[in-house]
């Protein structure tokens, strides 16, 4: 039963949709501001590298060390987000094109292979990684051992940021003004909310939520460190946010669905199906795609939640 | 753009501008009289799979002709149009031999051997040639062979799951192998397996792992580049076979062996020969006799007898007396391919599209 194709793909779903489900949540912590980023993949990247430098470095017990690097990556990410919410925050830059710079510096061929390589992380075992976070005998459980009890602790405590996040931006003052400061930042600034502390604040935890994301690569999915690891989640994290309609909740689905879209094919072909694998590892960007496209007209955009100031720069004088 | 914003971006750009000018000048006072060499990878130079067998083979270079030669290398290189302008710069930048160490290099390496007469290409896994494009390559296929026979002794299922990257004649040559030597160890044995359409996919590849073994294996082996899917054999406690290095520490348990090259041994001669002028184009079909390629060494699991039973193989093998791809030979369907007292060509080999008895997926990916 535990074998059966559905909850292969579930759990599957659950395991691979964690990365994205952290850096999506991220993403529209920052975008709630009006700060759009694209650097997630870049972010990712660098929390993944130095996650994997903490955990190989940090002395000490396995589950504190693992800890300690979670942490590092998020404060990492952190910094990189620093960078990009200096240019488009204080120095106004375009955000498009600050994200995109931000991925190339910090990505694939950047910051992130540079410290990978010179501080020799390559070709290595994570010395801790996260496992199954439940006993064993609950993992052979039927459908619930493969989904939910086989999974590592960084899978349950992206549902406790999920909750967060919702509660922080539905039921706290803070989040509140976040969501003001996102739609109208000229009325919130009315309102005496400081506009460019928001957003430089929850463009940085956005960044750390990637980094995150980042080292759930590096420290329980594939525990090593290679070049590029995180394979263009990042990309697949910000389209995530507007499949979910800027609401956390709709993010976990979300994330948990593109999850499942990435380990269906290899598991209906060892059954001996064989289906075009291109068509396959196309369908999450056909689906990405066609959700813009029905995001993008102006009312519906409104309607579905986007932030309405998002991606443009607040400069008081020209109010 | 406000005053001071200018003053700022104008200041940036004449730092990055003299920062420039000094790294120029460093670059250009290391000109000297020396050979250059350089080697393209599809994945990072360190990625503890294929791309990092062939760094080890010039670092050999290195170490065998020291200040004689300067190596560079190129990594994350895709099989896509970046290739050409990878080696437009390397031939700018003065390197007079060039190995391309991806199958899909090899029509821009064809086109960069036309565009740059003077410069000697080096294609691995390749097939086509010219005055100045030679192929390499090697009897992978031996050694993987006699790692699947490690895979096949420690099956209990019957059912050995195989990771595999491209539907290409050199994968399906390798896949026939591996289920060969699977067959040699536990006669009636399947292998079953998952194509991931990518050379280096760490996540993709423990993917293809997981649903092997959902899908019945009990034994995991591979012949794309990461060790990730060792590392989840390792969790999930099923014996592996690795491929290109030793990765055995990735999974101390687990390992069995895997099929090891030392790219080494062709790349020095090359490289000497290139440097005296005495280069040659030809097709180098490395052997587990020339130290080409190898078995790994063999983890805990495998046991005294399985390893009296490949080390006859492999003495059979480099004598000659021995071919996996001797007749009687069926394909998937049953159909027989090579009849006894017959065996595949190199040729046949180079070419071949079919997958043996025993083998479950398709050979079109």
């Amino acid at each position: 039963m535990n074998n059966s194709i559905l909850v292969v793909v579930l759990a599957s779903a659950v395991t691979y949709g964690t990365p994205l489900l952290y850096s999506a949540l991220g993403e529209l912590v920052a975008e709630r501001s009006g700060v759009l980023n694209l650097g997630v993949e870049g972010m990712m990247l660098v929390g993944a590298v130095m996650g994997f430098w903490a955990v190989q470095t940090i002395p000490g017990p396995g589950p504190l060390v693992l800890i300690l690097s979670v942490g590092v990556a998020a404060i990492a990410a952190g910094l990189m987000a620093l960078i990009h919410a200096f240019l488009v925050i204080t120095l106004r830059a375009n955000q498009i094109v600050s994200g995109l710079a931000l991925t190339i510096f910090a990505g694939a061929g950047g910051l992130s292979s540079y410290l990978g390589n010179d501080l020799n992380l390559a070709d290595a075992p994570a010395k801790h990684a996260f496992g199954a976070f439940f006993p064993h005998g609950m993992q052979t459980l039927p459908v619930l051992g493969p989904i939910f009890f086989e999974q590592n602790a960084l899978v349950f405590v992206a549902w406790v940021f999920v909750a967060g996040v919702a509660f922080y931006l539905a039921r706290t003052r803070p989040g509140l003004n976040l969501k003001a400061v996102g739609e109208s930042p000229a009325a919130a600034d009315a309102m005496g909310i400081n506009v460019t502390r928001y957003r430089y604040i929850h463009t940085v935890v956005g960044g750390a939520f990637a980094g995150i994301g980042g080292a759930t690569f590096s420290l329980a999915i594939t525990p090593q460190w290679v070049d590029g690891l995180t394979q263009g989640a990042g990309w697949i994290a910000i389209a995530l946010v507007i499949f979910a309609f800027w609401r956390p909740a709709l993010c976990l689905v979300g994330a948990y669905f593109f999850g499942a879209f990435a380990g269906l094919p290899f598991t209906l072909q060892a059954r001996g199906v064989t289906i075009a694998p291109e068509l396959f590892q196309a369908l999450p960007y056909v689906m990405t795609i066609l959700v813009l496209v029905t995001v993008s007209a102006a009312g519906a955009r409104r309607r579905l939640g986007a932030p309405g100031a998002l991606g443009t720069p607040y400069v008081r004088e020209e109010r | 753009m406000s005053k001071s914003k200018v003053a700022l971006v104008a200041a940036l750009t004449a730092v990055v501008a003299t920062a420039s000018l000094v790294v120029t000048a460093v670059g250009s006072a290391k000109q000297h009289d020396v050979f250059k060499a350089a080697w393209i990878y599809v994945g990072p130079h360190n990625d503890g799979g294929w791309s990092q067998a062939h760094d080890e083979g010039r670092l050999a270079v290195v170490k065998a002709l020291g200040s004689k030669v300067e190596t560079t290398y190129k990594e994350n290189v895709p099989e896509g149009p970046q290739v050409s302008q990878v080696i437009d710069s390397l031939v700018k930048d003065g390197n007079k031999i060039i190995f391309a160490t991806s199958f899909g290099y090899q029509d821009a390496v064809l086109a960069a051997a036309k565009k740059y007469p003077t410069v000697d290409f080096e294609m691995a896994t390749g097939y086509k040639t010219a005055t100045n494009m030679a192929d390499y390559y090697g009897a992978g296929e031996d050694a993987i062979y006699l790692s699947g026979m490690a895979a096949g002794a420690a099956t209990k299922s019957g059912v050995v799951g195989y990771v595999v990257p491209f539907a290409i004649p050199e994968v399906i040559r390798h896949t026939n192998a591996f289920a060969l030597g699977v067959q040699a160890t536990h006669p009636g044995a399947t292998v079953k397996i998952v194509w991931t359409n990518s050379w280096f996919s760490p996540a993709t590849e423990k993917k293809a792992a997981q649903s092997l073994k959902a899908a019945g294996a009990d034994v995991i082996g591979q012949n794309v580049d990461s060790p990730s899917a060792g590392q989840y054999s390792e969790s999930a406690g099923l014996p592996w076979v690795g491929y290109d290095s030793d990765a055995q520490k990735f999974a101390p348990k687990q390992w069995l062996t895997g099929a090891v090259y030392n790219w080494g041994v062709y790349y020095i001669p090359r490289v000497k020969a290139a440097m005296a002028g005495t280069w040659k184009t030809g097709s180098y079909y490395g052997s587990l006799s020339d130290g080409f390629t190898k078995l790994a060494p063999f983890g805990p699991l495998v046991s005294s007898a399985t390893k009296a039973a490949i080390a006859t193989k492999l003495a059979a093998l480099k004598a000659g007396t021995f071919d996996e791809f001797a007749g009687p030979l069926y394909d998937q369907a049953g159909k027989l391919r090579v009849p006894a007292g017959k065996k595949l060509s190199l040729g046949d080999l180079m070419a071949i599209d079919w997958l043996v008895k025993g083998v479950q997926g398709s050979p079109k990916g």
